[in-house]
């Protein structure tokens, strides 16, 4: 643990000491709050995924443990029943929305919410619009937490826990995983990501959160009732998330508090002012949320964390490689296109093309704009599904098969439009491409147990990075480098998958001269190496005198295929590209 | 259940159905061009219905608060932009734009409060009113972030509601209205009973359904503002400018907000805070249509109609939970028939 943490946990356990009950009070409630607020952190601010129905899930959890309570069972069961229900409700609305893109899935959330808010409100089991009352205080052995003082102490450690179990987690490789999200689908599956599964466990982790505040919030205030559980409170949650700093952990706690305090001092101030206060309460908030988007999507931390002391990288400690595929013998058939055809409703993209690809060999697939290289890119690569033909890899048929699978067979590919995630340093970008060489799961990242496989990738990230000449800017944001380097930093992530064949999509593409020299370098140390390449290229100077051989693609068919001097001979290729022979 | 009861509860089902789809529309119009989903349909079509009722109660209608407060929000953005920008000489057409174009209905209606009109200058008066709105809107909370994730700008969007349902609140009180209704007369079909202004409320959601959807798919302009919607950037280089398009989307769906509130209002109490309620049943007929479909909104938007009627028949408390429950099956059948697209997201959220 940092050093700042430990402080901020030791000033934190003085802190009733000096806020009196009243004070007290609002720290349980920025407590309770950030729990929440902790799960949309890493839903919207790190998983690219939002909810406006976080207050729902809080008020199942409450509700659950509520009831439970009533019937005279113990609030300790009741937290089992609310993590039970939290986490399998969530685990069910995320398996139904979490596959629907752009505004479906958050607007999903707010239908679900408001089901929840007329359920609690419509149900006499659960007191219906009154709420419930007399909810027992949690006990500990034998001593019930009644006063605001001793529920701070259990809010703030639970909340202490979660804060570093996320931390935990988000420093994993499920962690990396979840922030690999919003780099896109594309990107993430064809790293071997589970994106569905991923969204689903961020999903449920922020539901057990919300249904945790919830338990404590039954227990704490000992009478809930369902407007605290509305769409207007799911906002708040939302707001909190988003004004302490939706990409950073502690952002949850700093919005919580800023939040909570702001709304207490305004609810001091404002009937001294006017008389009817509720309605600009609201509004002034609503207000301040618009103006945080507009000016400062970031929100606070970053702006805090400028005045802290820059967190030193620790250096990366040699640790065993992990383990590797055995290479193909070189000149063994690794992969087989025959008579690929892709159709997208009247036009033939690609036409009945086929070729294949041993073991150690560099092919250049090459063409005119709009030849149908790309899509032949995508089929390989599982991207698209042909509409017919066959394709084989390693002797397994792929033929519209998806990206994770034939990933996980051993193929990796790089993007023509960079994909990286700019804010992730060179050496986390890089550990993503190990994602299918490791195996530790959430609870296994959360709880720190997966220390010696991280350190393997870390150092095996780190051998690819120096494999590419990257390993100075191993530290450095990927955002930051430049675009040759990123493109390099791409084959380095595609490298740490141990792959047998790498795919890249016209990687010289908006590269200086210098850099697509140094580029063809290393993909001929690649070569040296064993690697088996396929290149697909718009760049004919780049290609000639790199490759082993060229399959020439135009409108859609199969032109040519050859050593680059053939090639460059073909008259039909000449034809194609220069219009004819003058 | 009879055959008669059946009936009867489909015909209710189709009034109310009619409403939604008026509001449907008005969210499927904006998606196309703005991809914007905008929550604050709803809480128009309030101010709407409000304005009007307290214009038939000779009171000032409270809706030109808001317009008074957006309308000088929208010159300081304009005028700091400028500003910025270096360009005070355009200044004073900012102003008369943003600032007096925008105020003067309220000012109209300052002018003659108290004073009798008559129905049909108080029903132009509320559209007046109620016209400004949508692109004051615009121009304050989403011009700033138009470039923005979708993510961000429906954030902004659900923010927005709970902003100007809070200034209804102040403006109108907690206290619902109803305006009179245009039209008292009773149709009788086949010994069925419709009400005139239900069937006002059906005729003008077919008309504005039909004459949407023949806009944007027949016509040059129709086609420009969807072009916008799916590309910016590649709109602006092809001469649509996306800043005007957004404004010509909000004030075609400001114009079918009043009409809606002035239409529903006599039918169901509106209060200040029943736009959003309103405005999420409508969307999800939209999202039950595919969003991006005229006929698909308006046939969605009927069938939330029927289920709440059917439901409300059964167990009125339920019918809320229903109709939003009942979006997570369709969303399900809708996610297994395509899937989403692959959208890579800036990183900023």
């Amino acid at each position: 643990m940092r050093p700042i943490a430990i402080l901020g946990a030791v000033v934190v356990a003085f802190l009733p000491l000096v806020a009196g009950t009243y004070g007290t009070t609002l720290l349980n409630y920025v407590g309770m709050s950030a729990l929440v607020a902790l799960g949309l952190v890493l839903l919207t601010g790190v998983g690219g995924l939002t909810s406006f129905g976080q207050a729902a899930v809080v008020g199942l959890g409450a509700y659950a443990t509520a009831w439970l309570s009533a019937q005279g069972y113990s609030p300790w069961l009741g937290l089992l029943l609310a993590l039970a229900l939290t986490g399998g409700i969530t685990a069910l609305l995320g398996a139904a929305t979490l596959r629907l893109g752009g505004h479906l899935l958050p607007l999903s959330t707010i239908a679900w919410g408001l089901a929840l808010f007329f359920l609690f409100g419509n149900l006499e089991m659960l007191g219906q619009h009154n709420g419930m009352a007399d909810i027992p205080p949690v006990r500990i052995l034998g001593f019930a937490l009644l006063s605001p003082a001793a529920c701070f102490y259990l809010i703030w450690l639970l909340l202490g826990a979660c804060l570093l179990l996320c931390a935990n987690l988000l420093d994993s490789r499920q962690g990396r995983a979840i922030r690999s999200l919003r780099g896109g689908t594309a990107m993430a599956e064809s790293l071997g990501i589970d994106t569905f599964r991923v969204r689903l466990v961020v999903f449920v982790i922020a539901g057990l959160l919300a249904g945790l505040s919830g338990w404590l919030l039954a227990h704490v205030q000992r009478f809930i009732s369902p407007t605290a559980f509305d769409v207007s409170q799911g906002i708040e949650y939302l707001f909190m998330a988003m004004l302490g700093g939706a990409g950073h952990i502690m952002g949850a706690v700093l919005g919580a508090a800023v939040v909570t305090f702001a709304r207490d001092a305004l609810q001091d101030l404002l009937p001294h002012v006017m008389a009817n206060s509720g309605p600009v309460e609201i509004i002034v908030f609503s207000a301040l949320f618009i103006l945080v988007v507009q000016f400062a999507r970031g929100g606070l931390i970053p702006a805090v964390s400028r005045l802290l002391p820059a967190r030193k990288p620790a250096p990366i400690a040699d640790a065993p490689p992990l383990k590797r595929r055995p290479p193909p013998a070189p000149g063994t058939p690794i992969l087989s296109v025959r008579d690929a055809e892709k159709r997208f409703g009247g036009l033939l993209a690609v036409n009945r093309v086929g070729f294949d690809l041993a073991a150690g060999e560099i092919l250049g697939l090459i063409g005119p704009n709009g030849a149908g290289k790309s899509t032949m890119f995508n089929l390989i690569t599982g991207a698209l599904p042909p509409t017919g033909g066959r394709i084989t890899f390693l002797g397994e048929d792929i033929t519209g098969a998806r990206a994770r699978r034939i990933a996980a067979l051993g193929m990796a590919r790089t993007f023509q439009h960079v994909r990286l995630r700019p804010t992730m340093t060179a050496l986390e970008n890089v550990m993503l491409g190990t994602h299918l060489r490791t195996h530790a799961g959430t609870l296994r990242g959360a709880l720190r147990l997966d220390r010696a496989e991280e350190a393997m990738a870390r150092a095996e990230a780190l051998r690819q990075l120096d494999r590419v000449g990257l390993a100075e800017d191993a530290h450095l944001q990927a955002g930051n480098l430049a675009l040759g380097r990123q493109r390099v930093l791409e084959v380095a992530r595609a490298l740490a998958a141990d792959p047998v064949l790498i795919v890249l999509d016209e990687p010289a593409a908006g590269l200086r001269k210098l850099e697509k020299d140094a580029l063809a370098a290393l993909l001929r140390q690649l070569r040296a190496e064993g690697m088996t390449i396929l290149l697909v290229e718009h760049d004919m100077d780049f290609v000639m005198g790199l490759v082993d051989r060229i399959v020439v693609m135009d409108f859609g068919t199969r032109l040519a295929e050859g050593p680059p001097a053939a090639i460059r001979a073909d008259p039909a290729v000449q034809e194609a590209y220069l219009g004819g022979v003058a | 259940m009879t055959t008669e009861l059946a009936l009867l509860l489909a015909q209710d089902g189709v009034a109310t159905g009619a409403i939604y789809v008026l509001v449907a529309l008005g969210i499927v119009l904006l998606f196309l061009v703005t991809r914007i989903i905008f929550v604050p349909f709803g809480d128009l079509v309030a101010y709407a219905s409000l304005s009007l009722a307290a214009l038939q109660a000779g009171q000032l209608p409270g809706t030109i608060w808001l317009v008074a407060v957006l309308a000088v929000l929208a010159a300081v953005f304009e005028a700091a932009g400028l500003l910025r920008a270096g360009r005070l000489n355009r200044l004073p057409r900012a102003l008369a734009l943003w600032l007096v174009l925008p105020l003067l209905p309220a000012a109209l209606a300052l002018g003659l409060a108290g004073r009798d009109i008559g129905d049909a200058a108080q029903v132009l008066l509320t559209l007046a009113l109620i016209l400004p709105i949508g692109p004051l809107l615009y121009r304050i909370a989403f011009r700033p972030i138009a470039d923005a994730p979708v993510l961000v700008l429906l954030i902004v969007s659900v923010v927005l509601h709970f902003a100007i349902s809070g200034v209804a609140l102040l403006c109108f009180g907690p206290d619902g209205a109803r305006p009179r209704p245009l039209t008292n007369a009773v149709v009788d079909v086949a010994g069925m009973i419709f009400p005139g202004q239900a069937l006002l409320i059906l005729a003008a959601s077919l008309i504005a359904g039909v004459a949407l959807y023949v806009f944007f798919t027949r016509s040059l302009t129709g086609r420009a503002l969807r072009a916008t919607a799916l590309n910016r950037v590649g709109a602006r280089l092809v001469g649509i400018r996306p800043g005007v398009a957004g404004v010509v989307a909000f004030l075609a769906a400001g114009l079918l907000a009043g009409l809606s509130g002035i239409l529903i209002g006599p039918v169901t109490t509106l209060f200040y805070d029943s736009g959003f309620v309103l405005g999420l049943k409508a969307f999800v007929g939209a999202i039950i249509g595919g969003l991006v479909s005229w006929p698909g909104a308006v046939l969605g938007a009927l069938f939330v109609g029927q289920l709440e009627s059917f439901t409300a028949f059964y167990n009125s408390a339920f019918k809320e939970v229903v109709v939003f429950a009942v979006l997570v099956p369709v969303l399900i059948l809708r996610s297994l028939a395509s899937p989403a697209e692959d959208d890579e997201e800036a990183e900023e959220l």
